[in-house]
């Protein structure tokens, strides 16, 4: 059984429809790709998995169980993550309080608890932040974690939205575009980091434009055009095909 | 003289809770509550009704303030889940005047503008002239309370969820916060804090009028948030008395100015009043106590 299985997925704005029944599955323990040109739907058919967007029709299976239309705070808590393509967060908030936030089961987040102290939340919450030191270890954020998000740079902010999804113990992360805007030396850091998570017990499905970051990580790759998987297989087979040629350049340049 | 400052600092004690109220909302969760007088004015009522007609000990008139008010708070934010900030802002504006409004013409329930007298103190009797200082312990008791509350969820995991809410609440929900739960909670505490402050005003000056709770008392308690600091309950403390002391000290300022008419005396306090909160916020942007971020504890 695929971890992530959707089928004839469709979703329109205002009458364009933006996915056509959008059928894929993603295998656990992947690196799967997902490519194609610029108003593909590739956004959105995360924006729909993730619950900011409800679908029109189709169905989202995460690990066999119907997702399609849940709020996105109940697709996260289920164990699927997603980061944005534009690095989204909490300005005033520190590197630290992002990661720890993003930490799943806090006895300490019941309004209650917090009022009269629980032995409870403060042994999470010390559990938490030795996860956190681990994770901005891991992405080399350490020297910043008092930091608020405002004062990272670009490079920097992609490398804690990979973070904070990480402290939420995801089966599956949507990865949009991470290394969008990074420079090649952090790129390179960012990618070494991705192939460790399947060891980790956790699935990657990454939108990306970089073509070299997608041969070096991703198989399967998944092509969207105008709304539907156009084609699917290793970067090489669907390099090969003549049809990914023809979405990105245009039928008469191919 | 020192019965003049202790009415001073009970007053600003009340402004302090009323400040606390909004910063747990507006400086937590990004929630802007323009209907904060609506809420004092529930309690105030609620407990002032309780105890005169209801001939009920005091101490139940302010659990039930505390309780009507925060039963009111649920209600607004559960009728405007569908709302954004700004739509949430004009809804609680206008809730606020439709109490004010329905205590002026109910007047079976509240006497109208004549509004409810005789509004028992504790222990108003025995203490005679130590009236004032004996209750300016109360409400400084119940001030401190309220602050260490308020400033243990500000530090707990809760806090930082409602922080995450406020700077977006997009990405909260993708972290897994309910965001709706967070936000009703806080404001259904923070309405019960306003209520209970507004008990804690009826008790004291023994009156309370429909014409008490107009939308100026909210705008002062922002005044007070955004000079004192808001994000931080010790930040809306300090500037709950920075504004009563603008508010009384610019009285004695006016007074001495000779050649104006009362009129323009009261215009000349205002204008006071403005000009020293703008000189605070061109000092410190973020005001006198400004946000801070907690320092992550040192790994192991």
């Amino acid at each position: 059984m695929p971890l992530l299985e959707i089928e004839n997925l469709r979703r329109a704005f205002y009458g364009l429809e933006v996915l056509r029944g959008v059928d894929l599955a993603v295998a656990a323990g992947s690196i799967t790709g997902l490519i194609g040109p610029n108003g593909a739907g590739k956004t959105t058919l995360f924006n729909v998995v993730s619950g900011l967007v409800p679908p029109d029709a189709g169905s989202v299976r995460f690990e066999g169980e119907e997702i399609g239309g849940w709020s996105p705070d109940r697709i996260s808590r289920r164990g699927l993550v997603r980061t944005f393509q534009v690095a989204r967060g909490f300005p005033k908030l520190s590197v630290f309080q992002h990661l720890m936030l993003y930490g799943r089961d806090q006895p300490g987040e019941s309004l209650w608890r917090a009022v009269v102290g629980s032995r409870a939340a403060r042994e999470r919450e010390a559990v938490l932040a030795e996860r956190a030191w681990q994770t901005a270890r891991f992405l080399k954020l350490d020297h910043l974690i008092d930091n608020p998000a405002t004062a990272l740079s670009g490079g920097q902010k992609k490398l804690l939205e990979i973070g904070r999804a990480l402290m939420a113990e995801p089966r599956l992360v949507l990865l949009d575009e991470p290394t969008a805007g990074v420079n090649p030396t952090l790129q390179n850091e960012i990618g070494e980091r991705l192939l460790e998570l399947p060891r980790r017990g956790i699935t990657v499905l990454l939108i990306e434009h970089d073509m070299g970051f997608i041969a070096r990580l991703c198989d399967p790759v998944i092509v969207m055009a105008e709304g539907e998987v156009l084609t699917e297989g290793t970067f090489d087979a669907v390099r090969a095909d003549h049809r990914v040629r023809e979405a990105y350049l245009g039928r008469r340049a191919a | 003289m020192l019965s003049y400052l202790l009415f001073i600092a009970t007053i600003g004690g009340i402004y302090g809770l009323l400040a606390l109220s909004l910063n747990l909302i507006w400086g937590g969760a990004g929630m802007v509550n323009l209907g904060l007088a609506g809420f004092f004015a529930v309690g105030a009522y609620a407990s002032a009704l309780l105890t005169t007609a209801g001939q009920a000990p005091i101490a139940a008139g302010w659990l039930v303030a505390f309780v009507a008010a925060g039963i009111a708070g649920l209600t607004v934010t559960l009728s405007t889940t569908r709302l954004r900030e700004d739509y949430l802002a004009i809804v609680t504006l206008g809730f606020a005047e439709v109490v004010r409004l329905v205590a002026a013409n109910e007047i079976w329930l509240t006497r109208g503008t004549d509004g409810i007298s005789g509004i028992p103190g504790p222990w108003k009797r025995a203490l005679g002239p130590d009236f004032n200082g004996v209750y300016f312990l109360i409400v400084l008791g119940v001030l401190l309370v309220v602050f260490f509350v308020v400033r243990r969820i500000d530090r707990a995991p809760y806090g930082r969820a409602l922080r995450a809410i406020r700077e977006d609440a997009q990405v909260a929900e993708v972290a897994g916060k309910n965001v709706l739960r967070f936000k009703t909670e806080a404001f259904a505490l923070s309405a019960a804090i306003a209520g209970l402050a507004g008990a804690l005003y009826g008790h004291f000056t023994s009156y309370i009028a429909p014409d008490l709770f107009l939308p100026l008392i909210t705008v002062y308690i922002f005044l007070a948030v955004a000079s004192g600091g808001t994000g931080r309950p010790a930040g809306a403390l300090v500037g709950a008395y920075l504004v009563m002391a603008l508010l009384e000290s610019s009285r004695f300022f006016v007074e001495g100015i000779p050649g104006v008419t009362a009129v323009q005396r009261a215009a000349l306090k205002e204008l006071l009043i403005a000009v020293a909160l703008i000189v605070v916020l061109r000092l410190k942007p973020s005001g006198v106590l400004p946000e801070r971020i907690p320092p992550a504890p040192r790994s192991s």
